[in-house]
C-alpha cells in the first residue's frame, strides 16, 4: 500500500554520545520546513556516553498528538539499534544503515525488513570529514523519504551557520551526495512514503515543551528563575538562562532545591513573578518552603517536569506518580494551585496563567508537567506560542498612589471576603509589614489567639473557594455519546486521543475526558461531565491510579477500568487502545 | 480592572521618583518603635542586639521601608516582629536564600539576615557557605548564644567541647564550627565578631557592615541566659578584645584574619576581622538586571509581538 498511510514514522537510534537527539531534532524541523506536521519523543538514558538511545518521530499532513507505532523507516547508527527495534517495524520497513556494519541484507529481508545499506561514513569523510557522518545519514534519510533537498540544505545552513562557511559548506556536500545516493540506489523501494500534506499551511515552529512553557512564562511576565538542575526540568533553567538578558529575566542556579525556592519566594516576596522548575526529587526538598509560601500567601510558581520514581528512579523518564503528593506537599493545610498541562499549547499556556493565578490568589501554583510532554517536539503554528491570547492580570495589588491614600496602617493580611488581602510590596513608606511563617495576625504578627487563628485559616482557605470559580473542568474529545470514556489528566491526553480510532476499528466508540485543572477542583462541570459517562477506563502513567483514587474521593465515581503504565517509556496511542480493550473485555 | 493596568508594576512608570515618598528629616530610634514587646527572657543577648540594629540603622539614615529584614526560626529571628520595618520571617536555616532572592528581584532595598548560630551554621550551613562565596549585598548577623534556645537547651554547631545539654549528656564532642574561618574559606568579603554585651560596638560594626558592598557577615557573641550557663556574659566580656586596638592588625591581610578568626577561648577577638574591597557584589553582575530590577519592569513589554518574534526563530 504505497503511499497510502496517513502519518510516516521514523526511528532514528545509536548511542549516547553519536548525537541522536541532534539529529532527530533536525529531521523533525527538516520535515516541518516541508510543510508536514510533527511529534518527535526523544529516548535517552542516563547516562552522557553509551548505551542506546533513539528518537522517534511521527510527521503526517494534519497535526499530531503523539507518537504512535509501528515504525516505517530505521536509521540505524550502530548495528545494535536494528536488533533493538525489530520487534517494533512495520512490515517492508526501511533499515538505513552504513555499508560497513557487514550486515547479511538477505537475512535482514528475510526478518521483514528492507535493507538501505549505503556508505554513510565514506561519503562523510569523502566530502567533508567523518564528523558530519549524522548529516549523512539523514540526507540518505531524506533521500528515501523524498523530502526535497532544498528543505534539508536550508536547515543545513542555518544550523551550522555560526560555525562557519567550511562547516556549512562541507555540511552541505556530505548531504548532496548521500541524498544522490539514496535516490539513485534506492528511489521507489520503501513501501511507505511521506502523507499528503493538508494544504500549503503557515511556517510552524517545533519545540518541546518545555520550550512552549518557557515561552509562555516569558509572556506571562516572569522575572525570576532559581532551580538546582535536575533531569528532566533542567532545559527550563537552561533557556532561561540563554535568553537572559534578551527577556530581561533574573536566573540563579542554586545550591541545592531548598535555595531555589526560597529565593524564588524572597522575589515573589518583594514583587518579581518567580519561578522554580524541578523535578519530583526537587520538589521532595521544597515542601517546606512551600508551605512558606502557602502561610505567607507569597506568589511563586513551582514547575514539576515528573519523571518515574521514587527516589532517583528513572531519571531520563515519565510517570504521572506525583499526583497525590503535589495535592498534599508540606504539612498543614493552605492553598495551592495545581495544573496539569497534557498538551504543548496547554504547557504554553499554564506558563503564564500560572504567574496570574499565583498573583490573583497569593498562594503557590504547581504545573504538573512529565518527561513526555516536556521532551517531545512538535510542530505548532506560531499564534500558538505568541503573546496574542495572553493577558498579565496582577491580583490586588496596591498601587504607590493605592498606598498613599491608605487612611489606616497597612494591614497585609486583612480579612475579606475572597480570601485575597490587599497585596503591597516592600519598598513603600506605607506598605511596610512583617510577614511570618508562625500563625499572625492582620498586620502579620505573630498570634497564637484562638479566634484570629481559626480567622486567618479560614481566610486563607477561603482563597481556594475563590479560585475555584476559575478552575477549568475536564474537555472531551471525540463523540458526546460514547459508549466509553478514556478519563485522563496532563500529557496521557495526547496518546489518549489518537487511540480512539484505533478504538473504533475495534467496534467500540469511545471519547476521552481530560482534567487539567486539578485543584482546587472544578467540582460542578467535573460532576457534570462524569455523569454523562456510560463506561469509564481511567488511563495514567503510574502504578496505584492516584487520578482515579482522587476522582473518587472529590465525586464518588469509581471508573470501570483501569490502564496503567510505569516502566517510565510514554504510552503510545495502540498500547491504551489495547489497554482499554481488555479492560472492557474485547479481545485483541 | 483592564489587562494592561493592571501589568504596570506598583509606581513602575515613574522610576525616576524612586524611592518612593522619602520622608523628611532624619529617622529616629523611635521611627523603629513597634507596639509589640519582645518574647525574650529578661535579660537576653537579643535585647541589646535589637537596640545596636536599630541605632544602626538610624546612624546610617535608612528608614524602615528601604530595609528588609529577614529571619528564620528560633529566640533571635523573631526580632524583624520587634522592629518596625519590612520584615519577612521564613523558616529555619534558609533567611540567606530567601534574602538573595528578595535582593536579586529589588537591589534597592538594603537586605539584613538575622539569625542565629543553629539556623545559620547548622541547618542554614550550606546557604552560610555559598552566600560567602557568592557575595551579594547582604548583611548577615547571627545571635551566636551556642545553644539552641527556642526548643529548650540543646547543644548548638558552635557549642564547645564538652558542654552537657538534653542531646550532649556525655558532653559534646564533635569540634565547634568556626565562623570565621568557614567565612574566610568561603571567600567572604566582610568578616566581624562583636558582643552582645557592648552594644555600641556592635552597633559601629553593623553599620559598617550594612554599608560593606557585598555580603558581610557579623558573628554575634549572645549570652542565653536561661539555658547556658557556661557562656555568659561574664564569660564573655573576660575574653573578648577588639583588634582594633592592635596597630599591627591588618584586617586586609587573609594570615592576620586566619591567625585571630582561630582564636577561641582564654581570648576571643572581636571587631572587623577581615575585609576586602573591590569585590563587586553578585547582584552588580547578573546581566538581567542591567536593564531594571524585576519588581520595576514593565510587564506589558513581554507581550510585544517583536520579542516573540526574535525568540520564535530559533523553533523555525
Amino acid at each position: 500500500m504505497p503511499g497510502a498511510q496517513a502519518d510516516i514514522r521514523i526511528t532514528i537510534g545509536g548511542d549516547a554520545g553519536q548525537g541522536v537527539e541532534s539529529s532527530g531534532a533536525m529531521l523533525s524541523q527538516a520535515l516541518a520546513r516541508g510543510g508536514w506536521h510533527v511529534f518527535s519523543v526523544p529516548d535517552y538514558r542516563s547516562r552522557i556516553r553509551g548505551g542506546h538511545n533513539f528518537f522517534q518521530i511521527r510527521a503526517a499532513g494534519r497535526p499530531c498528538l503523539s507518537h504512535s507505532d509501528p515504525v516505517h523507516l530505521l536509521l540505524a547508527l550502530t548495528r545494535e539499534t536494528i536488533d533493538v527495534h525489530v520487534a517494533n517495524l512495520a512490515p517492508g520497513a526501511g533499515v538505513i544503515y552504513d555499508d560497513g556494519f557487514r550486515l547479511d541484507a538477505p537475512e535482514l529481508e528475510s526478518r521483514g525488513m528492507l535493507p538501505l545499506s549505503m556508505p554513510l561514513a565514506k561519503i562523510a569523510e569523502q566530502h567533508g570529514n567523518k564528523l558530519m557522518l549524522n548529516t549523512a545519514a539523514l540526507a540518505a534519510a531524506a533521500g528515501i523519504l523524498d523530502l526535497p533537498l532544498d528543505v534539508l540544505e536550508s536547515l543545513l545552513r542555518d544550523t551550522f551557520g555560526a560555525k562557519g562557511t567550511k562547516v556549512v559548506e562541507g555540511n552541505l556536500h556530505v548531504a548532496r551526495a548521500a541524498y544522490r545516493f539514496a535516490k539513485e540506489r534506492y528511489s521507489g523501494r520503501l513501501p511507505y512514503s511521506l502523507p499528503p500534506k493538508a494544504g500549503p499551511g503557515a511556517e510552524r515552529l517545533v519545540l518541546s515543551g518545555n520550550e512552549a512553557f518557557c515561552l509562555g512564562a516569558v509572556a506571562g511576565g516572569c522575572t525570576f528563575v532559581a532551580a538546582y538542575p535536575m533531569t528532566p526540568a533542567t532545559p527550563i533553567l537552561e533557556w532561561m538562562a540563554a535568553h537572559e538578558r534578551d527577556v530581561g529575566v533574573v536566573t540563579k542556579h542554586a545550591e541545592d532545591e531548598i535555595a531555589a525556592i526560597c529565593m524564588a519566594v524572597g522575589a515573589g516576596f518583594v514583587g518579581a513573578r518567580a519561578m522554580v522548575p524541578t523535578s519530583g526529587g526537587g520538589l521532595s526538598l521544597m515542601t517546606e518552603a512551600l508551605g512558606m509560601a502557602g502561610m505567607c500567601e507569597v506568589p511563586v510558581v513551582v514547575v514539576n517536569v515528573q519523571r518515574g520514581g521514587p527516589s532517583t528512579g528513572l531519571p531520563t523518564r515519565t510517570e504521572q506518580g506525583d499526583l497525590l503528593f503535589m495535592l498534599h506537599a508540606a504539612q498543614g493545610e493552605f492553598p495551592r494551585i495545581v495544573l496539569a498541562p497534557g498538551t504543548h499549547e496547554q504547557y504554553f499556556e499554564a506558563g503564564w496563567r500560572a504567574f496570574n493565578l499565583a498573583e490573583k490568589y497569593q498562594c503557590p501554583v504547581i504545573v504538573l508537567s512529565d518527561q513526555f510532554l516536556a521532551a517531545s517536539r512538535r510542530s505548532l503554528e506560531k499564534t500558538a506560542v505568541s503573546p496574542e491570547s495572553v493577558t498579565i492580570d496582577r491580583g490586588q495589588l496596591l498601587t504607590a498612589e493605592d498606598l498613599e491614600r491608605l487612611e489606616k496602617p497597612y494591614r497585609r493580611y486583612a480579612m475579606t471576603a475572597s480570601g485575597v488581602s490587599p497585596r503591597a510590596l516592600p519598598g513603600h513608606p506605607q506598605a511596610v509589614f512583617t510577614a511570618t511563617t508562625d500563625e499572625h495576625g492582620e498586620d502579620g504578627h505573630i498570634t497564637e489567639d484562638m479566634d484570629l487563628r481559626v480567622n486567618m485559616m479560614d481566610k486563607r482557605m477561603r482563597k481556594l473557594e475563590t479560585a475555584a470559580a476559575e478552575m477549568r473542568g475536564p474537555a472531551v474529545y471525540g463523540p458526546k455519546d460514547a459508549e466509553l470514556t478514556i478519563i485522563c489528566w496532563g500529557s496521557t491526553v495526547g496518546p489518549a486521543r489518537e487511540s480512539l480510532p484505533l478504538l473504533l476499528d475495534r467496534g467500540v466508540r469511545a471519547n476521552v475526558l481530560h482534567f487539567t485543572d486539578i485543584w482546587p477542583f472544578p467540582q460542578a462541570p467535573a460532576e457534570r461531565a462524569l455523569h454523562a459517562v456510560r463506561r469509564a477506563v481511567c488511563v495514567e502513567q503510574n502504578h496505584t491510579g492516584q487520578f482515579g483514587r482522587f476522582l473518587r474521593m472529590m465525586t464518588g465515581f469509581t471508573a470501570d477500568g483501569h490502564v496503567r503504565k510505569y516502566d517510565g517509556r510514554p504510552f503510545s496511542p495502540q498500547q491504551i487502545a489495547a489497554g482499554v480493550l481488555k479492560e472492557v473485555g474485547v479481545r485483541a | 480592572m483592564p489587562d494592561a493596568e493592571s501589568a504596570k508594576a506598583p509606581g513602575g512608570s515613574r522610576r525616576d521618583k524612586r524611592p518612593n515618598g522619602r520622608p523628611a528629616g532624619r529617622p529616629e530610634v523611635k521611627t523603629y518603635a513597634t507596639a509589640y514587646k519582645p518574647t525574650w527572657c529578661p535579660g537576653c543577648g537579643d535585647f541589646g542586639i535589637l537596640a545596636a540594629l536599630k541605632a544602626a540603622l538610624v546612624d546610617l539614615e535608612i528608614w524602615p521601608h528601604e530595609v528588609l529584614i529577614v529571619s528564620g526560626i528560633g529566640c533571635g529571628s523573631k526580632l524583624p516582629q520587634y522592629i518596625h520595618a519590612n520584615g519577612f520571617m521564613t523558616i529555619h536555616g534558609r533567611p540567606l536564600a530567601v534574602a538573595t532572592g528578595a535582593k536579586l528581584a529589588n537591589p534597592e532595598l538594603h537586605v539584613i539576615v538575622v539569625n542565629g548560630d543553629g539556623d545559620g551554621y547548622g541547618i542554614g550551613g550550606n546557604h552560610f557557605l555559598h552566600t560567602c562565596r557568592r557575595n551579594p549585598d547582604i548583611t548577615h548577623i547571627v545571635e551566636n548564644n551556642q545553644i539552641y534556645a527556642l526548643t529548650k537547651g540543646q547543644y548548638s554547631p558552635t557549642s564547645d567541647p564538652g558542654f552537657r545539654t538534653t542531646t550532649s549528656p556525655d558532653g559534646v564532642f564533635e569540634l565547634p564550627v568556626n565562623p570565621v574561618a568557614v567565612a574566610l574559606a568561603a571567600g567572604a568579603t566582610f568578616i566581624a565578631r562583636s558582643f552582645a554585651g557592648e552594644p555600641k560596638h556592635l552597633q559601629r560594626i553593623i553599620a559598617q557592615a550594612v554599608r560593606h558592598p557585598g555580603y558581610a557577615l557579623v558573628d554575634v557573641l549572645q549570652p542565653c541566659i536561661a539555658f547556658n550557663k557556661v557562656n555568659t556574659y561574664n564569660w564573655y566580656a573576660e575574653r573578648v578584645y577588639d583588634v582594633a586596638a592592635d596597630d599591627t592588625y591588618d584586617p586586609t591581610s587573609l594570615r592576620d584574619a586566619w591567625e585571630r578568626g582561630t582564636e577561641w577561648g582564654d581570648r576571643i577577638p572581636i571587631g572587623i576581622l577581615y575585609r576586602k574591597e573591590g569585590v563587586p557584589p553578585y547582584e552588580t553582575r547578573v546581566a538581567a538586571l542591567r536593564d531594571g530590577a524585576p519588581v520595576h519592569r514593565d510587564l506589558r513589554a513581554r507581550l510585544d509581538p517583536a520579542l516573540f518574534q526574535r525568540l520564535h526563530r530559533e523553533f523555525v
